[in-house]
């Protein structure tokens, strides 16, 4: 055991620093102009920092596989409040589902101004009578000359009002069994077959839509894999989108002690409080638990090795320490909690800032996979219990 | 950047694994549950002959040299098996010895409780919950000592006893010598059985380092307790599952059911996580001396908590069998508890955390 980085990675570690003091000018109005983070992501792909599985030829950093210096460059930038990679599902599913299952001609078409912000991307996954159960999705695409004619509805489609495509889940093999029947494919959002309807969220925001489809249209090879393996093609992108919620709690937990530093209780600082010292230091613990398996899993991923049921665990523990945080900031931020977090212009805002994460952590709960089917998850595929008979 | 255990760690764990599963089954612990000894003199023996004991001493007193994580590696196995016997007690105080003790004193008794042919144990709390180092009163006088400790692991069995003194300060005292009396405390936890010391004008030894490392040694003595708590709760998971793929009503395994299959994963959520937090609190003690004590009031903390949540999950998945004295189960959540109560409650360690962390 060895939590030292060791000397090449130091090394990297400087030069990652070097890169951004010369070209990242962290908080200037300069910095923050959109043209100026885009210019910076594209310098910082051009060194291979961003992008480092995407090849060059898409735009990409292209660099061979080396967690640790993703680790490296994570926190760095994270340091330096610098931007990442953009952020949304375009990245973070469709870009990886490209890669392993797309065409030549699809993958030079989407994934360089997917990469570069230009396309965003909704997920047509979820439909009103098909969320747990997914696969029993009933949306069909039907073949008509060189087009697909799609027609359905689906819905929690996050950002949709915004974004130019989707990639979608689409049963165009009515004959087939419930999993084989499913087609992946990509559609241009405005086309007149396409009717995209906000949903107001609890937290009063709309970000997720019902999106309609009626007579929608999409060309016949913007399909990715071939017809009926859908099911297989977006189990990767789900996949993806489990390890980005199930990301390190630290940066909340730090959030929640400048809340805790600044709050008061009875008149008094809230963190001369046993109750929540004891609290915080209990939640404290915890995310530490949560790091260091995320050390171990990344060691286990470097040594090619499995770290076992952790993996499934993550997800489901970032949520808890999430909903922890939340019952604590709700003890903190007292009658702030009676107000709707967003009802202020941003600069007017105080503490009831604090009931969007309340939600939103509930949200976690929910999204992509409910806690309760990732249970289901850990019992059979981590614990090995048998499944349930009588569901397919 | 490794953090995972070495083959060789893992070799440890698994030659005590190997030990303990053919030598110390479930029929032998039962007997010795039900009994009044407080060592299983023939395990004792065994896990002596491995080394383990030792595993922490230098290797010029007849240790194997190596870290506290080393330590640890043997604690959770032994938690895992809910092992009889004063392990934690006896190679903590070696620990202490081998940091604290003169070269005579080293001289004494280390070879000696490196191989377990003499058993060592820490009589640390006084009555009212102070266990701490700062909190403990007793106090020498002429090099005598006069007072209680409780809650002393297999105090009729040991040779020597490493006493907490007033200021911090650490003193051996001999089992044998007069002025030393042993009163069995009737311990929830019948795998790792206690006793009341009462010291009546004993002689003492002090340790010329004591004050300088109590604090220290009571760090490494969290440590052990998390790392034999995620033993233990990894043990009850196990058995948890076993249980559930086994166990038959309506026709089919009770696994199936939905219902306990999501307070099986709520165990295995709770618990694995802590193995991480155990292994780092051990790595700090050996390697991060200014995040050490705040790591070990971590993983003292959250693991027993956590291992004492799934020892009651455990028995509940179990049904009736599970509350009876026969399952094996109620070993572990009295170990749980154990875990939890020694050397300070979760609580008392979490104001410690936050202390320590400047809050």
């Amino acid at each position: 055991m060895d939590l030292a980085y060791g000397k090449e990675y130091e090394a990297f570690r400087l030069e990652v620093r070097d890169f951004l003091a010369e070209h990242w000018l962290q908080g200037s109005r300069e910095g923050n102009a959109p043209q100026a983070t885009s210019d910076f992501r594209q310098t910082a792909t051009d060194r291979g920092y961003l992008y480092r599985g995407v090849p060059k030829a898409y735009g990409g950093g292209e660099q061979p596989a080396d967690a640790l210096k993703a680790q490296v460059i994570r926190e760095e930038f994270g340091r330096a409040r610098a931007p990442m990679e953009v952020s949304g599902n375009g990245v973070s599913m469709l870009v990886p589902t490209l890669l392993e299952r797309g065409e030549e001609w699809q993958k030079e078409k989407f994934i360089r101004k997917t990469i570069l912000g230009e396309y965003q991307w909704a997920q047509g996954y979820s439909e009103p009578g098909s969320g747990s159960d997914l696969a029993s999705l009933r949306t069909q695409g039907r073949l008509e000359g060189d087009e697909w004619v799609i027609d359905g509805q689906k819905i929690w489609t996050s950002q949709a009002q915004h974004c130019q495509f989707m990639f979608t889940l689409v049963r165009t093999e009515p004959e087939a069994s419930k999993h084989a029947g499913i087609s992946y494919l990509l559609v241009p959002l405005d086309q007149p077959g396409i009717e995209i309807k906000p949903l107001k969220m609890i937290t009063g925001q709309s970000h997720f839509n019902e999106v309609f489809l009626n007579d929608a249209r999409t060309p016949a090879d913007w399909i990715v894999g071939e017809r009926g393996e859908g099911w297989k093609v977006s189990k990767t992108t789900l996949k993806h989108e489990r390890n980005a919620i199930g990301g390190g709690s630290q940066a909340i937990f730090e959030s929640l002690m400048r809340l805790v530093g600044k709050a008061t209780l009875d008149g008094r600082p809230a963190l001369e409080d046993p109750s929540i010292r004891e609290r915080i230091a209990a939640l404290e613990a915890w995310v530490w638990a949560q790091k260091y398996t995320a050390y171990h899993q990344m060691t286990c991923g470097l040594q090619g090795k499995d770290p076992g049921i952790v993996t499934l665990l993550n997800k489901l523990l970032a949520t808890d320490i999430g909903h922890e945080v939340a019952a604590v900031a709700l003890e903190l931020i007292g009658d702030a909690s009676l107000k709707e977090p967003f009802a202020a212009a941003p600069d007017q805002r105080g503490d009831e800032r604090w009931m969007n994460q309340f939600m939103g952590s509930l949200g976690n709960s929910i999204a992509g996979g409910t806690s309760n089917i990732q249970r289901n998850i850990i019992a059979e595929r981590g614990l090995g219990l048998p499944r349930e008979e009588s569901t397919a | 950047m490794n953090f995972d255990l070495s083959d060789e760690q893992r070799l440890l764990q698994q030659t005590v694994d190997d030990y303990l599963k053919t030598e110390s089954p479930l029929s032998r612990l039962r007997e010795f549950y039900d009994s009044d000894q407080s060592i299983d003199p023939v395990i004792w023996k065994g896990l002596g002959e491995l080394g383990i004991l030792g595993v922490q001493l230098p290797e010029a007193y007849g240790g194997a040299g190596l870290e506290l994580l080393d330590l640890a590696c043997v604690a959770e196995r032994i938690g895992y098996a809910a092992a009889p016997g004063p392990f934690l007690a006896h190679t903590i105080a070696a620990l202490a010895l081998s940091l604290a003790g003169s070269d005579e004193q080293k001289e004494k008794w280390l070879p000696q409780l490196a191989t377990g042919e003499r058993v060592a144990t820490l009589a640390f709390a006084e009555p009212g919950a102070l266990w701490q180092p700062e909190q403990w009163k007793l106090s020498p006088r002429d090099g005598r000592i006069s007072g209680q400790k409780e809650n002393v692991l297999a105090a009729d069995s040991a040779d020597v006893i490493l006493v907490g003194l007033d200021q911090g300060e650490l003193a051996l005292v001999e089992a044998s010598s007069d002025g030393v009396h042993f009163d069995p405390s009737s311990g929830l936890d019948r795998t790792q059985k206690t006793a009341l010391v009462t010291f009546d004008d004993a002689i003492c030894d002090p340790l010329p380092g004591g004050s300088g490392v109590s604090g220290r040694v009571r760090d490494a003595a969290l440590v052990l307790l998390a790392a034999d708590a995620y033993g233990g709760g990894q043990r009850c998971l196990e058995l948890a599952v076993d249980y559930a793929g086994t166990r038959e009503q309506f026709g089919r395994k009770i696994g199936q059911f939905q219902a306990l299959k999501h307070q099986l994963a709520n165990l295995a959520l709770d618990i694995e996580p802590c193995r991480a937090l155990a292994w780092y609190s051990a790595y700090a003690w050996d390697h991060i001396p200014e995040e050490s004590a705040r790591a070990a009031a971590h993983a003292k903390s959250h693991v027993t908590d956590r291992f004492t949540r799934v020892a009651r999950g455990t028995v509940e998945a179990h049904g009736g069998i599970g509350y009876t004295w026969e399952c094996e189960v109620h070993f572990w959540l009295k170990r749980a508890i154990f875990g939890r109560t020694f050397l300070g409650t979760p609580r008392v360690h979490r104001l410690r955390a936050a202390d320590l962390a400047g809050w």
